[in-house]
Order: structure tokens, then C-alpha cells, then sequence
């Protein structure tokens, strides 16, 4: 891919932020760019994108402007889909190091997999805001596991720049396991294994059995001549006396076993993944998805079988713990080579954004270039940050085929390439703003002159 | 723009560089010599066998601000010897087209822990923090770089990485000396010291000094008590290297290493503010900071820094996941360099360190966005000479200039492209890394027998 030119994208850019119109969503009509359908397939140059009622209507080549719509000329631009940014905590933590402020995970709390970021996750926080501007549209917030292998459920949202960010609550139920998940068990990998059954089993019951649900009633009992104690109180257990999950815990995860809700599940060895895909035996309705994989490369044909899809980082390359020793790059390359579905959308150190999903992508097509190396067609490294996360999330976006969600995103360039960035973004038809605390600082340092006076008056 | 620090380095350099044939090592360190006159712990580092090369019809970028298309680079006995356009003779050189490719120095990462905190990241490998004293100026980062980290290879092979510099952690306002490397595999740390580099004492400031002590109901615990250590701290090396230095002080004569001048000050710093504090102590003090690292407000002083002549070494965007970052922005790099202050790219992490060259590219993008325009070869300067300048080995490497060490890279493609990758490595004119040669790609005895043994990574 060749670096492109930018004089037409800046102006079309400052003219973006000119006429920055009021939130509803617009007809959109762009002509003559590079068009990305985030489907796998390759950009088409000169190809047309219209968006009409918050929805896609039409993407490609040989696609005509509806009379009456007003097309904007994309020339040098490129028009992708929003990216779809899978395991994030956008929205809810301001700094992740500044305690009060980050909600990511619960270690005091008393609850696991009954807690649900839907109620959390604040549109405004800078971190949304930042990744919007980077292109990301939709993302999935997930808690992290605190004070048991269930981190809790996870939510889908879009950012745009409105009150109500969750798109879909209670997407997913998170569970850790590896090394991870053993330490919080209690110590070991047997431990969290065996807490995990333990849970699924008591959620399979306590799912097949509305009557267990502390509704029933009982006398009063009474100890003598003091105040009744509530039936509830007494060791009438409505439910088993050796349960380990809160009701509200056990709640939660009724629909992870009926299959109704996804469960992701961490994990980076290559045995752990097998025994992940083993739980299917016993809990056949379970809707798993993959975390992490780090060695899934070398069980890719078993994770492929199970048509369990996957989430990964794609640049792990070192043995980071020994649940990773075999870490590559071309992870994801073989494990899609395989027939494994799978997402890049991790972020595992601080320069790992979510608004950098690009560059990891970028990465894999470079790859390709690599003797020895799988990496993904353009095309495919695309879909990985696009359609596929949102797949897997299940949720119709990261396309522009007809009747998608309308998440458009006009580039100053190849999308995938690190000079590359949005000049423009749409959320369901919405164009929405640039403006964050960062672009306003580097508005007010961009000269450092206080001969008249201090900065704290230029804004 | 760091004119000072150039020259006051050559002198340095030049005896710092003289490592005699029998291994003696005359670089001052601020530490006695060892009784037979050896510097302590000293590398024991030799250039491996390379042939004679000519890199021809690249488009090279010669790390210090210049660009030749269609170009030729020559190197022989581990020195490059010539730089010039297509009519250079190549006679007597093995040549390598280099068509479509571009070669830069070799990259070099100014800030690392690689070996001391390497992987798998293991409490049992955890040896980049002395975090059990405010001030350690005693510790010495090479002694805990364990050359076995699977880090260092990944560096060479898809970073480039022919030296970088390995810094105690921020935990202390003081951290210890820190040690430069060249990136060559070896059994010891010794073989793998970049000879003749000046030493680097590491310094902190803000927020993880005042953390770690202050939790544990000790001094320092806010930011005045981390510039009171501080002072006093200085005060005191002062009396010491005022004396006869008879009596040996390990922390003192790190400190004093640094008031003669010899061991540079690289101070792990993110707020303006603090900066121009540190700025301020240095003067006090009487001693010079090299370089700023971490610097996400750097934009907010450039002015301050040009004048004071000292580096930022930056991220591309790393911002908001500590109260200290949450000012970082992405131009930062870009408004650092038009205020005509110099900028280095720096990893501080075993993944980032492979793709500094993306990082620059980036940051160069965010600053041609807002309007400044920095041209390729200025660019790649940022993690190949002024790394150099920043830690005082720039008559050495960090451009491909006559004479300097052969350390080059060539790249499959544009190195500021997302889409190119070090295609061949040379560290002193031995070819380090062959992307077309599996024999060539280092591999760590932690490696050996393990899955993925010798993979692509």
C-alpha cells in the first residue's frame, strides 16, 4: 500500500469540522474513495458509499447516488466500517491506575458472575471518546475477574456520542481460567476447573427448577418467647446446603447454560484450550468463545472442529508465562489458515489501545511478506478488527452491506497503515464530534507563546 | 539542538572507546579499576566474522537526517566504509541487491528492561527494581540482565534492535546504573556490553517513588519529599567527590560518576512541571540531565528543554493509564521536535520494542496532521541517532557514517510503513539476523526443546 496523499483529506476534515451538524443521523454519500466492505474481501478503489436513515444502504463499486442525496468526493480518502473492539474497558475506568476511578474488578466484592457492566459504562469518559476518533464504533466491555474465575457479564456498546452507550447488556459471561483463573480458585488450574462445573451444575439446577428460587414460604419459626426469625435465616435452605454460588451468582449464570448468553472464556496453553473445548461434553449447550490463545496455533485443528471461534492479541510473540512459551505472530494466521474464526481484540500492554487495532492488523498482512510466517490478506486483517469481532459478538456490524448498521468511517488512508487516521465518523448515521481533552491540549500547546497571557486562557 | 551533549561526549568517547587488545577498558565509570587496571565488570564483547558488503540500490536513510535513493552502503571489518549513490564501486564486496528495500542504522532502543525484567515474566525473574530504598545508586542494572531472555531476539528480528539501554525500574528516585547493550546473543551480560558506552544513572520522579515508599509510611511520600531525598542525596555525593574518594562508596561513586559528568542522568519523568524541577535541581547540583524519559508533557516545554539541550524519550501515544499520563497526547513527539528539542522513541516494554520504527511513524503522522511536516529521514533519526546522542555512544553508531560501527538494518520495505520488516541485521558487519535464513535467527537456551523452538515469532 502506498502512503497517501493528505492535502484533499485535511481539507475535507477542516470542512467535516466546520459544519458539524447537530446528532441525527444524515444521509451519507461518499463517491470516488477507496471502499472497504469489512466482509474480507479487498478495498475497491473508486467505489461509492450510501448510508440513508442510520442504516447502510449500499457499498461498493457500480453503486449509484439515490437523486436528491448530495455525495461528498472521497478522493484520496478510504471509507471503512467502524472497527469493533472486543474485550475493552472502555468506559469504565477514567485513569486504570487511579483506584477510585476504575471499576474493571470487583476483588472485595461478594459477587462473580452476577456482576454486569451494563449500569456502568459512562459514554463520556475520555476513552471512548479518544477511540472513537481512532475509528472504533462498537466495542464490548467486560469486567475482569476480581474475586473468582467469573469476572461477570460483559456488555455490548457503541460509542457514539450520546446518553446511552449499551447497545446489548448482559452479552457475556467472563470466565478466567489458566493460570489466571487458578490463582483466583483458590491455587490451581484443578481448583478453578472444578469451581467452574461446580457452578454450571448448580446453575443447570437451579435453571431447571424455578421453584428454588427462595420464593417459597415457610412458618415462622420461633426459638422461644424473642422476635420470629425470618424463615430465610433458619438453614431451610430453599437450595442445597453445600452451594457455593450466591443466588444472585447462580442466576447469572442460568442463561450461560441454557446457551442463551455467550460464555468467553480465557485461556492461552494449548492443553487448557482443549479442555476448555471439552466442556462442551458436559455442558452441551454452552455458546463458547475463546480469550487470549495464545497456543492456539498448535491446536487449531481441534479448536477449528469444535467451531469454537476465537479472540486473541495478535503480536504475542514471547513466552510471556509458561502457559505462552509457544507464542508467534503467526498465531492468528494459522489458526485462520485452520478454519478458526477469529478476532484480533486484546490489548495486553499500554500501547495495545483499542484504537490501535489497525496497527496489530497491519502487522499480520506485513507478515505476509515474512518466509516462514502466516500472517492474513488485507482483506481478512480488515474483517479481523471488523465484522469478525462483532460476529462473534453477535451483533450485525463491521460491514457495509446493505441493511447494516450505519458505522462509517472516512480515513485519511489506508486504514491499516500507521499514518493513517479518521477524518470523519459516523455512529448509526451520526456523525460524531473529534473533540476530547487531548485534541484540545494540543490545540493550546501548539505554539508555546505567553507573552500576552498564560495558556490556561487559550482554548 | 543537543550540540552540548555531543561534544562534551566526544572527549568521553574517544578514550571510553579504546579498548585495547587485551581487553583493558579504559572508560572512566566513576568506579576504580579492578587490580589488574580493567574496568569492573567489563565487555568482553568482540564483533563477530563478517564479509565484506555492499548494500546496493536501497533507498537508505543514513540516521542523521539524510536520504539517498538508489543508494550503496559499504562495510567491511565491522566499520561502515563508505555511503554514496549508485556509482560507488562494490569491488571486493559481497553485494546484496538491496532494490525496493531501505536500510537504516541499526535501531536503538534507549529504554529497556529486557534481561531484568525478562520472560516469562516470573516473580523468580523479577530483578528490575531495588525497591527497598528511595536512593539506590548503588545497584548496577547488568547485574541482574540475564542474557537468556527469548526479549532480546525478538527485538533483533522484527525490531532491528542493535543496542539499547537497560535501566533499573522507576520505583526509586535514584535506580542504579544503567547498562547499554549491544543486541548480540551471548552467555554473559559481559559479552554482551556495548564497549566503550558511558554508563546512565537512572532517576525518577512523580508519582511511583512517593507510592512505593510512601505505603509503607516512609520518606518520600508527595513530591516535595521526593525532591528533598533528592537534594540531600546530591549534597552528600557532592561531599564525597569532593574528598579524596579513597574510601569506596558504591552509591557515591555512581553519584559522583555523574557530577564528573561520565555516567548520564536519565530521569523517568511525565509532568511538565516536574521537569522543569528537575531542570532546576540539575543546576543546582551542578549536574546535567540527559534526557527526560517517558516525557508526556514535553510538548507543554519544549522551549525549557531545547534550552537546557536535554532529550524526551517518548511513546508514540501510550497516554491515561496513570494520573501523571493523562496529558499525554499524540502530537507530542511532533510539537517536541518543531520547539527544536530533541525526541527519541523509546519502547519501556518487551513488545513495543519491536516496533519502534511503527511508533515513529505514527507519531510523525499525528504531527503532520496538526500542520508539521518532518521529513522521513528526520524521522527515522528519532530511534537511531538521537538514542545514540541520549546515551552518549553517537561517535559510535546510530548513523551510517564512515568509520562508525557497522550496525545496519535492511528493511523489506519503507521502515515507516506498517507493512515492512527487517529483512537482514547486521551488528558490526556480522549479519546477526537473515529473514531468509533460519540458521540466522538466535535462538535462547530458555527456547531449547520448548514449543515454538526456532518458530517465526
Amino acid at each position: 500500500m502506498t502512503r497517501p496523499a493528505r492535502t484533499l483529506a485535511i481539507t475535507l476534515a477542516a470542512a467535516a469540522s466546520a459544519i458539524a451538524a447537530p446528532l441525527a443521523a444524515q444521509d451519507i454519500a461518499i463517491t470516488n474513495a477507496t471502499v472497504v466492505t469489512g466482509d474480507g474481501s479487498d478495498p475497491v478503489e473508486g467505489g461509492t458509499v450510501v448510508v440513508r436513515g442510520g442504516r447502510v444502504v449500499a457499498a461498493g463499486a457500480g453503486v449509484s447516488v439515490p437523486a436528491g442525496m448530495q455525495a461528498v468526493d472521497g478522493t484520496g480518502l478510504w471509507v471503512t466500517p467502524g472497527l469493533f473492539a472486543s474485550n475493552t474497558f472502555l468506559g469504565i475506568y477514567d485513569v486504570e491506575a487511579v483506584e477510585d476511578s476504575n471499576d474493571v474488578s470487583a476483588g472485595g466484592s461478594p459477587f462473580g458472575a452476577a456482576l454486569d457492566v451494563s449500569p456502568i459504562v459512562n459514554p463520556a469518559s475520555q476513552d471512548i471518546l479518544y477511540s472513537r476518533a481512532g475509528g472504533v464504533t462498537r466495542a464490548g466491555v467486560m469486567p475482569q475477574a476480581g474475586s473468582t474465575i467469573f469476572a461477570g457479564q460483559g456488555a455490548i456498546i457503541d460509542l457514539g456520542s450520546d446518553r446511552d452507550a449499551v447497545m446489548r447488556p448482559r452479552a457475556f459471561q467472563f470466565v478466567e481460567l489458566g493460570e489466571r483463573g487458578a490463582r483466583l480458585a483458590g491455587g490451581s488450574r484443578t481448583s478453578a476447573h472444578a469451581l467452574l462445573r461446580n457452578a454450571l451444575s448448580e446453575a443447570r439446577r437451579y435453571g431447571d427448577d424455578p421453584a428454588l428460587t427462595g420464593t417459597s414460604r415457610t412458618r415462622d419459626v420461633r426459638t422461644g418467647d424473642d422476635l420470629p426469625i425470618d424463615p430465610r435465616l433458619t438453614g431451610r435452605a430453599e437450595r442445597d446446603s453445600d452451594v457455593l454460588l450466591t443466588r444472585f451468582d447462580a442466576a447469572a449464570l442460568v442463561p450461560v447454560v441454557n446457551g442463551s448468553q455467550k460464555l468467553y472464556v480465557t485461556a492461552h496453553r494449548a492443553s487448557d484450550i482443549t479442555a476448555v473445548l471439552a466442556l462442551k461434553d458436559e455442558f452441551p449447550r454452552l455458546d463458547i468463545v475463546l480469550v487470549g490463545v495464545t497456543e492456539g496455533w498448535m491446536v487449531a485443528d481441534a479448536i477449528a472442529a469444535a467451531g469454537v471461534p476465537v479472540i486473541t492479541a495478535a503480536l504475542n510473540d514471547l513466552p510471556a508465562s509458561f502457559e505462552r512459551l509457544g507464542a508467534t505472530q503467526s498465531n492468528v494466521g494459522r489458526m485462520v489458515d485452520a478454519g478458526v474464526t477469529v478476532a484480533i481484540g486484546m490489548y495486553e500492554s499500554s500501547g495495545d489501545h483499542p484504537r490501535n487495532l489497525p496497527q496489530q492488523a497491519g502487522n499480520m498482512v506485513a507478515l505476509n511478506k515474512m518466509p516462514g510466517a502466516s500472517g492474513l490478506t488485507w482483506g481478512e486483517a480488515f474483517a479481523a478488527i471488523s465484522s469478525v469481532p462483532a460476529r462473534i459478538a453477535g451483533v450485525n456490524a463491521g460491514t457495509l452491506s446493505a441493511g447494516s448498521l450505519g458505522d462509517v468511517v472516512v480515513w485519511d488512508g489506508d486504514p491499516l497503515e500507521v499514518s493513517s487516521a479518521p477524518v470523519r465518523v459516523f455512529i448509526d448515521g451520526v456523525e460524531q464530534p473529534m473533540r476530547d481533552h487531548q485534541t484540545q491540549l494540543r490545540t493550546r500547546y501548539r505554539d508555546l507563546d505567553e507573552s500576552q497571557m498564560p495558556k490556561a486562557y487559550v482554548r | 539542538m543537543i550540540r552540548m551533549t555531543t561534544i562534551a561526549l566526544a572527549g568521553l568517547a574517544l578514550s571510553a572507546c579504546a579498548t585495547t587488545s587485551d581487553g583493558k577498558n579504559t572508560a572512566s565509570t566513576g568506579t576504580a579499576m579492578t587490580a589488574d587496571g580493567r574496568a569492573p565488570y567489563a565487555s568482553t564483547y568482540r564483533p563477530y566474522p563478517g564479509r565484506p558488503t555492499a548494500v546496493i540500490g536501497a533507498t537508505i536513510y543514513d540516521g542523521a537526517g539524510g536520504r539517498i535513493d538508489n543508494g550503496t552502503v559499504l562495510f567491511r571489518d565491522g566499520k561502515i566504509v563508505q555511503v554514496g549513490d549508485s556509482t560507488l564501486s562494490t569491488e571486493g564486496y559481497d553485494r546484496i541487491d538491496g532494490g525496493g528495500m531501505f536500510v537504516t542504522p541499526g535501531v536503538i532502543d534507549i529504554h529497556s528492561h529486557l534481561g531484568d525484567y525478562p520472560s516469562p515474566s516470573v516473580d523468580a525473574h523479577s530483578d528490575g527494581n531495588e525497591a527497598t530504598s528511595p536512593t539506590t545508586p548503588d545497584v548496577w542494572a547488568e547485574h541482574s540482565v540475564w542474557p537468556q531472555d527469548p526479549g532480546f531476539s525478538r527485538a533483533l528480528a522484527n525490531g532491528g534492535v542493535t543496542s539499547l539501554q537497560i535501566l533499573p525500574g522507576s520505583a526509586n528516585l535514584v535506580g542504579g546504573r544503567s547498562v547499554t547493550l549491544k543486541n548480540v546473543p551471548s552467555r554473559t551480560v559481559q559479552g554482551m556490553k556495548f564497549p566503550g558506552a558511558p554508563y546512565g544513572m537512572k532517576m525518577a520522579c512523580g508519582e511511583n517513588p512517593k507510592r512505593v515508599y510512601g505505603s509503607r509510611g516512609q520518606k518520600p511520600s508527595t513530591r516535595m519529599g521526593n525532591f528533598a531525598v533528592n537534594r540531600q542525596n546530591w549534597l552528600d555525593a557532592r561531599e564525597w567527590a569532593a574528598g579524596d574518594r579513597k574510601d569506596r562508596d558504591l552509591a557515591k561513586e555512581t553519584m559522583a560518576g555523574v557530577l564528573d559528568g561520565e555516567i548520564l542522568v536519565h530521569n523517568h519523568c511525565y509532568r511538565a512541571d516536574e521537569m522543569a524541577l528537575v531542570l532546576d535541581m540539575a543546576r543546582e547540583m551542578g549536574y546535567k540531565v540527559s534526557t527526560f524519559h517517558h516525557a508526556v508533557e514535553s510538548y507543554k516545554i519544549g522551549d525549557l528543554l531545547r534550552d537546557a539541550e536535554v532529550c524526551s524519550a517518548v511513546w508514540a501515544d501510550w497516554y491515561g493509564f496513570k494520573m501523571e499520563a493523562y496529558d499525554a497526547i499524540p502530537e507530542n513527539a511532533a510539537l517536541i521536535h518543531n520547539s527544536g528539542a530533541c525526541v527519541v522513541i523509546h519502547s519501556d516494554d518487551e513488545n513495543g520494542i519491536q516496533r519502534l520504527n511503527q511508533e515513529a511513524a505514527k507519531a510523525q503522522a499525528d504531527g503532520r496532521r496538526m500542520g508539521i511536516d518532518i521529513p522521513d529521514a528526520e524521522v527515522v533519526e528519532w530511534f537511531t541517532l538521537n538514542a545514540a546522542r541520549a546515551m552518549g555512544i553517537s561517535d559510535m553508531t546510530g548513523s551510517l557514517e564512515e568509520g562508525k560501527m557497522a550496525d545496519v538494518v535492511l528493511w523489506n520495505g519503507d521502515p515507516l510503513s506498517i507493512y515492512s520488516r527487517p529483512q537482514m541485521v547486521w551488528v558490526d558487519g556480522a549479519l546477526m539476523y537473515d529473514a531468509n535464513d533460519r540458521s540466522r535467527r538466535p535462538v535462547s537456551d530458555f527456547e531449547l526443546g520448548q514449543p515454538g523452538e526456532g518458530d517465526v515469532k
